[in-house]
């Protein structure tokens, strides 16, 4: 199973992602309570909000139109490597991921 | 230690019970869920879900993991049958009793009924929980008409996603518009123009008279006007009601939902109510009450009740926003947009990317965004941030909602 490491202040917590999941269900599932992902990954809200750090990074789809948008209106800074991630599936390609989770989501 | 118990194993129960954790709530928190499943996500079932595309799995909130880690005692299927306040004790519906130093009830919401004769034959269904939802799509799997009695948000995503997966597909409303007074005459006019272009029959003013079937499963769906549409598979989404009939035995004061203050307080200090099943004081609304079903509501009412569990009290004042996808229309609503005298289009309603600005009294109530994330996401905060502006401001040539916000 792809792993994830979900980076916060001070602690990493690595995590077993079923394929196909977004790193967003998978950090909200197991109680990373910092991913506030109000809407559940539909796109609608713009609190799922990582820094992707390491990792396959080349292996991540590229930012969307509408992920494009919703980064404009994130609550953190939003830095060249802002992703939301309930856009970011995690497969066999992206097993390793490493992302920070963004200090303040709204 | 302090006992709190959940009643409800919804999206606002299930984010009572995490923000207790994460304010650091050291008592105990026993939830109570009617459904067998694990708390999940509403909002697929009317969409991916229904069409297959995303497993049960995935709409699952927490893990099972995660209640036994966070110190969460989940009992499911299991439901309240009365609650003793002087006591501080529940009772189930198995005769189990327990005791609360606090309750939540975060009971969410049941389906208006509607009396019908065939309302009980098979292939007549309704959505609201995570096994209809179920049933629902082995019948559309199967099915080559679908009627959808009702032209509001569920009866429209469903529509919409049977009509994506080639059914036959009629809705039926009885108002001579859809979306009843919800939305705006002109996002109204769009939904009804954009289904009809997807190929969804919607029939306005249209009364249903009877269910017809054969063998006990259904066949047609008879209208006022004399037609019968045929249909093996009849959606009924004609609203749904506050689950208050449990607050309301026990005493507490309700009125088409639970009534509560800002801190999500019933007339019970002792008893908080969140979510679907919650009536609220909204600035929003100038101050009346309001009922709301949302996503946002849920989790933002949960965590403010939560807080003030814990003694950091702060009023319940999140701008309401809603989102409804319908085929490739992305609605977005910012605000409550109920009540509004004046409107103001912005953008191209014929290319499908537009936002309606709704106004009472010459101040911005709300903003309904189709196809404009940025847009919905811009509202929301001019909202939040009580920023004045009226029709004329609106409707100006060259107007960007995003120059409002530079302070």
């Amino acid at each position: 199973m792809p792993k994830v490491t979900l980076r916060r202040a001070g602690f990493d917590t690595v995590l077993d992602a079923a394929e196909g999941t977004s790193v967003m269900q998978v950090a909200t599932a197991n109680g990373v309570h910092e991913i506030l992902a109000v809407c559940g990954g539909e796109m609608a809200c713009a609190t799922c909000h990582v820094y992707v750090e390491d990792g396959p990074l080349d292996a991540l789809p590229p930012i969307g139109d509408e992920e494009e948008d919703m980064l404009g209106f994130v609550a953190a800074p939003r830095e060249s490597n802002s992703r939301l991630s309930c856009q970011l599936l995690m497969t066999s390609a992206t097993d390793g991921l490493v992302v920070r989770v963004a200090p303040r989501q709204e | 230690m302090t006992d709190v118990v959940i009643v409800g194993g919804g999206q606002a129960g299930c984010q009572v019970a995490a923000s207790l954790r994460e304010e650091g709530f050291a008592g105990n928190i026993v939830m109570i869920g009617a459904e067998e499943h694990l708390p999940y996500q509403r909002p697929p079932l009317s969409k991916a879900h229904l069409a297959g595309s995303v497993t049960r799995e995935r709409l699952f909130l927490r893990a099972q993991s995660w209640f036994a880690e966070a110190g969460v005692e989940l009992h499911r299927g299991r439901s309240v049958e009365s609650i003793d306040r002087a006591a501080r004790k529940i009772r189930l519906s198995d005769g189990e009793v327990m005791g609360y130093d606090v309750l939540v009830l975060a009971t969410g919401g049941r389906h208006r009924e509607i009396v019908l004769p065939g309302r009980d034959l098979a292939g007549v269904l309704s959505l609201r929980t995570l096994a209809e939802a179920e049933a629902m799509r082995e019948r559309l799997e199967a099915a080559g008409h679908v009627v959808v009695v009702g032209g509001g948000f569920i009866g429209l995503e469903v529509a919409a996603t049977a009509a994506a997966m080639g059914r036959t597909t009629t809705v039926l409303e009885l108002a001579p518009r859809l979306m009843g007074r919800v939305l705006s005459a002109a996002t109204a006019e769009f939904l009804l123009q954009s289904h009809r272009t997807r190929g969804v029959r919607v029939e306005l003013s249209a009364s249903v008279t009877e269910l017809l079937g054969t063998g006990g499963q259904v066949t047609a769906v008879a209208t006022t006007s004399g037609e019968q549409l045929p249909a093996d598979l009849v959606v009924l989404g004609v609203g749904a009601l506050a689950e208050d009939a449990l607050a309301g035995a026990a005493g507490l004061a309700t009125d088409n939902g639970i009534l509560v203050d800002e801190f999500l307080r019933t007339s019970d200090a002792a008893v908080y109510a969140v979510g679907d099943c919650a009536r609220a004081p909204s600035r929003w609304a100038g101050g009346s009450a309001v009922r709301l079903e949302s996503v946002q509501n849920a989790v933002e009412q949960a965590r403010c009740a939560a807080r003030d569990i814990v003694g950091r009290s702060e009023p319940y004042c999140a701008v309401p926003w809603f989102w409804s996808d319908q085929g490739d229309v992305k609605l977005q609503i910012a605000g409550l947009t109920q009540g509004h005298d004046t409107t103001v289009t912005v953008g191209a309603v014929d290319q499908g990317a537009f936002s309606v600005w709704c106004f009472a009294g010459g101040r911005l109530v709300g903003v309904e965004s189709v196809n404009q994330v940025k847009e919905h996401l811009t509202a929301r905060k001019i909202l939040a941030a009580g920023v004045a502006v009226g029709p004329e401001t609106v409707g100006e040539a060259g107007f960007s909602a995003k120059s409002l916000l530079v302070f």
